[in-house]
């Protein structure tokens, strides 16, 4: 065991860790630890654009971009934090170009700006270019660009060092432990702040956009001590994913004028959202495509639908919208310009489909991708861990692990991006100068105890049941009952399934007796944090008897704002019961009412 | 189909030297080869080790040597390669530290050594730096690089020699030589002009060819070279 002292840990280096890593490291000596070596973070698959109030194409406000996403959020996110999120966003996307970000540029050399779904123009109510966007990789130019700074400025890194666990002392943070991948040792980080920035679970559903590595520890981490999560009913499934595998086909495409069509070739989205058609937010869109594919408009009966970005056909939908171009002119593309604009989609398409989008429309279906809930935080990162928001000193989580919560019961595009930077900033300040103003406590007499009790048990573990196997169930049951459309009954036997594969679970044997890149136990620890994961999202979907954003129950089909407008807070306590509690969303400006797209 | 899958093992805390397993697997032609090897790993052998995340084409961790050629295990697909029988191996010229996993700080150490961040120590403006569309185009292709590795470790120069800077850290250079906004251009052609750095490029074109982003990387080098040799970046 070795044991290392920091005054900031910060774990995960997404956008969200190294942007934290790079503040925090003015000030305060600091060291990232990833599972990953930092540049293969799921950050860098994020695609379409990051949103800001920039105005670069058009007219434009931060406080339109506060109102879309507090409606995008179907009322659940905190509007104090989303203010101060659209707000910030600005000049954090200046930053990012000040620190080299390559974005697309307008034909005056300013930062390009692109459509995304909900992102409108208040007064008129149409769509409007929010999107700061440099290609179709604007996530790998933020983590290659934050990961370059954090180069730069000697940011101290650990990489493929898998966490395990949190050490809290006296309630607040004094440190992780975590295994060396590359050789199993143990190693104990002593620090006086300790921010998460771990990613989400999407690997929990068998359709999903995420990475094999989005496997929630840092949720799983942070209940297990004891920490409560909150809004886990909340995952957002995003309309386009490649049929069958799931990958992510972004909603810039739609941005760029493609369209949903089904069987008959009918635009349908016009039925749903009949203003912003295509471009309503996420959790609207993905439960049209449900309801036309239950009605067999799925094309040839199969449960998938066409994303058509054809020039011919995003043209003659352009001219019918009567959409213009920032001068005024009529909206029209060409091939060459959908290649330049989406050239990772069209590479996607060609590789994983065989189709060429320019030729051909894609098949896709929705796949799940974002964790709106988490680890409860304030706007400044700081972890609060009960119903009246009390902060745990020395815990700090940003990004899609974190719930501030910006992003309530749907998360508009680009907002995760703006997210990552904005509160990925504010906890690295905050965690640094939480350090300034305490002594590291003394660590535990044996600071590694509970992480080794952990691996022993996947040491031990006798039986005959295969990872694969159990993780396949449970993301099968999770897909099926756990998803788009939910109903009490259903998720009350996934809940059960759940709980059989959590049983079935400890009877993994390890085959792996090695020390080196013993990868088959790390996979067997992140099925782990999975399992649980599903159980406390069941759990809680099961509690909201409401539809509410991502959060859809065919048997409560409307939105409550009675009896469910407050955010959920679940505790798993040691003996494995959870227990839910509940705390008032912060309203400021804008009234619940009624969404319509 | 069925599928005979070779792979490469090397277990350092049990073997001297590698050896190859064979296992038959059932697939689909358009199954990735990573999910071949996760299907081997989750039935056949847990011990098997590879590095993946995404899954598809992004985050570069899984770079290999698939029937000869460097791929992603994620972007290849099984018809891609015409026959039911694949052979996998480590990428080359990295130390093979177990099964598919390779030493990678070496190809991290050269990508460092080029300053591959942004330098320009004017106080920026309000708002951002102006770069026509022009000027953003001339580097947008070397942009696309996600340190996968594939390029470096396809390079014979490379394999003869790891003191050789390969192609990507040359690729990330030119991806700042060539941003209007940089100011380091100098500093970095000093870097690049080294007997172990440009020159040793003898444009072979295994970096291009397996290139899973399909950069231009060998034309991306010629731009450098000729950078050094005219004192000019355009």
């Amino acid at each position: 065991m070795k044991i290392h002292q920091f005054e900031v840990i910060v774990v995960g280096a997404g956008g969200a860790g190294l942007m934290a890593a790079l503040y925090a490291s003015r000030t305060a000596n600091t060291a990232v630890i990833s599972k990953l070596y930092p540049t293969r973070s799921h950050t860098g698959t994020a695609q379409g654009g990051v949103g800001a109030a920039l105005g670069n194409e058009e007219e434009d406000h931060w406080e339109w971009h506060t109102y879309d996403s507090v409606k995008g959020s179907d009322y659940l996110g905190d509007q104090d934090a989303i203010e101060f999120m659209c707000y910030e966003a600005v000049q954090a996307v200046y930053e990012l170009e000040h620190y080299g970000l390559p974005f697309s540029r307008t034909a005056e050399g300013k930062i390009a700006q692109r459509r995304f779904g909900g992102h409108t123009n208040n007064v008129t109510g149409k769509l409007v270019r929010r999107a700061c966007y440099a290609a179709d990789r604007t996530g790998h130019m933020i983590l290659q660009t934050l990961y370059q700074q954090c180069l730069k400025n000697n940011v101290n890194f650990f990489d493929e060092y898998q966490v395990i666990d949190l050490l809290v002392v006296n309630g607040a943070a004094a440190g992780v432990v975590a295994i060396e991948l590359g050789t199993s040792e143990l190693h104990v980080f002593h620090a006086k702040s300790v921010i998460f920035a771990t990613g989400g679970h999407g690997r929990v559903w068998s359709i999903t956009s995420n990475a094999y590595s989005y496997t929630g520890d840092g949720i799983a981490i942070a209940m297990r001590r004891g920490i409560p999560m909150e809004d886990l009913e909340f995952f957002q499934f995003h309309p386009t994913g490649i049929y069958r595998m799931g990958i992510l086909i972004t909603e810039g495409v739609r941005g760029e004028g493609g369209v949903l069509l089904n069987d008959k070739g009918e635009r349908f989205m016009e039925k749903y959202a009949p203003t912003v058609k295509d471009l309503a937010s996420r959790d609207v869109i993905s439960r049209a495509m449900y309801l036309e594919i239950k009605a067999g408009r799925g094309i040839n009966g199969k449960n998938y639908l066409y994303l058509d970005v054809r020039p011919d056909t995003v043209n003659k939908y352009a001219l019918a919208d009567g959409r213009k171009q920032p001068d005024g002119s009529p909206y029209i593309v060409t091939s060459e310009e959908i290649l330049a604009k989406l050239p990772d989609i069209v590479d996607f398409a060609r590789t994983y489909l065989g189709v060429d989008p320019i030729a051909e429309p894609m098949p896709v279906q929705p796949t799940a991708h974002y964790t709106m809930g988490g680890i409860p935080t304030n706007k400044y990162g700081e972890v609060v861990i009960d119903e009246n928001n009390t902060v745990m000193p020395g815990f700090y989580a940003a990004g899609e692990v974190a719930c501030v919560s910006i992003h309530g019961a749907n998360r508009l595009g680009t907002n995760s991006l703006v997210d990552l930077i904005v509160f990925g900033k504010h906890s690295g300040l905050k965690a640094a100068e939480y350090a300034r103003g305490v002594d590291f406590q003394t660590l535990p007499e044996n600071p590694t105890e509970f992480t080794q009790a952990q691996l022993d048990a996947i040491n031990n573990a006798k039986g005959n049941e295969k990872i694969l196997d159990i993780s396949n169930e449970m993301k099968e049951i999770m897909m099926d009952r756990v998803a788009m459309f939910r109903t009490g009954e259903g998720m009350q036997s996934a809940l059960e399934i759940v709980r059989e594969l959590k049983e079935r679970f400890k009877h993994i044997p390890l085959h792996d007796r090695g020390k080196i890149f013993n990868t088959e136990m790390i996979n067997i620890w992140e099925l782990g944090n999975l399992l649980d994961i599903a159980e406390v999202v069941t759990v809680t979907a099961i509690a909201r008897t409401e539809s509410r954003g991502a959060h859809a129950r065919d048997d409560y089909p409307k939105r409550d704002d009675v009896n469910w407008l407050k955010h959920s807070l679940a505790w798993v306590k040691p003996n494995g019961e959870i227990v839910l509690g509940y705390k008032p969303v912060v309203i400021t400006k804008y009234q619940p009412k009624e969404r319509v797209y | 189909m069925k599928v005979s899958v070779k792979v490469y093992r090397f277990n350092p805390e049990k073997d001297k030297k590698h050896h190859f397993e064979t296992y038959e697997v059932e697939a689909e032609p358009t199954d990735r080869v990573l999910d071949m090897l996760e299907y081997i790993k989750g039935y056949y052998d847990g011990t098997l080790s590879f590095r993946r995340s995404c899954a598809h084409g992004i985050c570069g961790s899984d770079a290999m040597r698939i029937n000869g050629r460097n791929y992603l295990a994620c972007k290849s697909l099984l018809k891609d390669f015409n026959t039911d029988k694949i052979t996998i191996e480590p990428i080359l010229g990295l130390r093979v530290i177990k099964d598919l996993i390779v030493d990678m700080e070496i190809f991290f150490e050269h990508y460092r050594s080029v300053k591959p961040w942004f330098i320009n120590d004017e106080p920026p403006p309000e708002k951002e730096r102006l770069q026509s569309i022009e000027e953003r185009e001339r580097f947008d292709d070397t942009t696309k690089c996600i340190l996968c590795a594939c390029c470096t470790t396809s390079c014979p120069i490379f394999w003869a020699s790891d003191t050789y800077i390969g192609p990507q850290a040359i690729i990330a250079a030119h991806r700042f030589i060539f941003d209007s906004r940089d100011q380091a251009a100098a500093e970095r052609l000093r870097i690049l002009n080294d007997q172990f750095a440009v020159y040793r490029c003898h444009t072979i074109f295994n970096c291009t060819e397996c290139c899973p982003r399909e950069i231009e990387i060998t034309q991306a080098i010629g731009e450098v070279k000729e950078a050094l040799w005219t004192g000019k970046v355009k």
